[in-house]
């Protein structure tokens, strides 16, 4: 069970490692929030089924917290890319398909 | 206990790359974005900490902490939505 432990937690922070380092080092804003936030949430999920390893006891609540950042981690996320979509943010390459323009022109007539 | 060492290093290491991005970051949103992957990473290592430290108070902050790692982000991103 220790090992199991150990190589779980190891994992999440290498996944924490390299979304921070995804941070670092993409371009442009939507492709930083693409790294940062896949890459977060499968580290907290690997971290947190390895502390429910060691600690059966512990399970349903580490279960919630679970499925709570897996439900609002992607959707905090996304706000706040839409938000920067509508404040003009550029991105870093030119866009071939924008799909959600037409959306945004709509609404500006 | 190499396993720890092992662990939390690379967890400072997350850590250390978001806070230079907001340091760095080009817009607001880059900065918010910064705080978002810290306050995840926070969250599970405040899980972790109560699995070393054998207590389980520690989970009730994680909870907490995520929830309002949660209600910072869409607070932040609405408000700064429309801005230049």
């Amino acid at each position: 069970m220790n090992i199991v432990y150990y190589i779980l937690i190891i994992l999440g922070a290498v996944f924490y490692a390299v979304g921070g380092l995804g941070l670092l080092r993409m371009p442009s804003i939507y492709t930083r929030a693409q790294a940062g936030t896949k890459a977060t949430t499968l580290g907290t999920m690997l971290t947190l089924i390895g502390v429910g390893v060691m600690h059966p006891e512990w399970l349903p609540k580490i279960l919630l917290i679970i499925v709570f950042i897996v439900l609002t981690n992607p959707v905090g996320s996304s706000t706040l890319i839409r938000s920067a979509y509508r404040s003009g943010v550029k991105s870093h390459t030119v866009l071939v398909v924008d799909e959600l323009r037409p959306h945004y022109d709509k609404e500006a007539e | 206990m190499i396993a720890n060492i092992i662990f939390f290093t690379l967890v400072a290491l997350g850590i250390l790359f978001a806070v230079i991005r907001m340091i760095l970051g080009e817009t607001a949103f880059d900065r918010v974005l910064g705080i978002d992957v810290i306050n995840i990473i926070i969250t599970g290592l405040l899980v972790v900490i109560a699995g070393i430290l054998d207590s389980s108070l520690y989970l009730d902050i994680a909870i907490v902490f995520a929830i309002l790692a949660f209600l910072e982000t869409v607070v932040f991103a609405r408000y700064l939505e429309g801005k230049e």
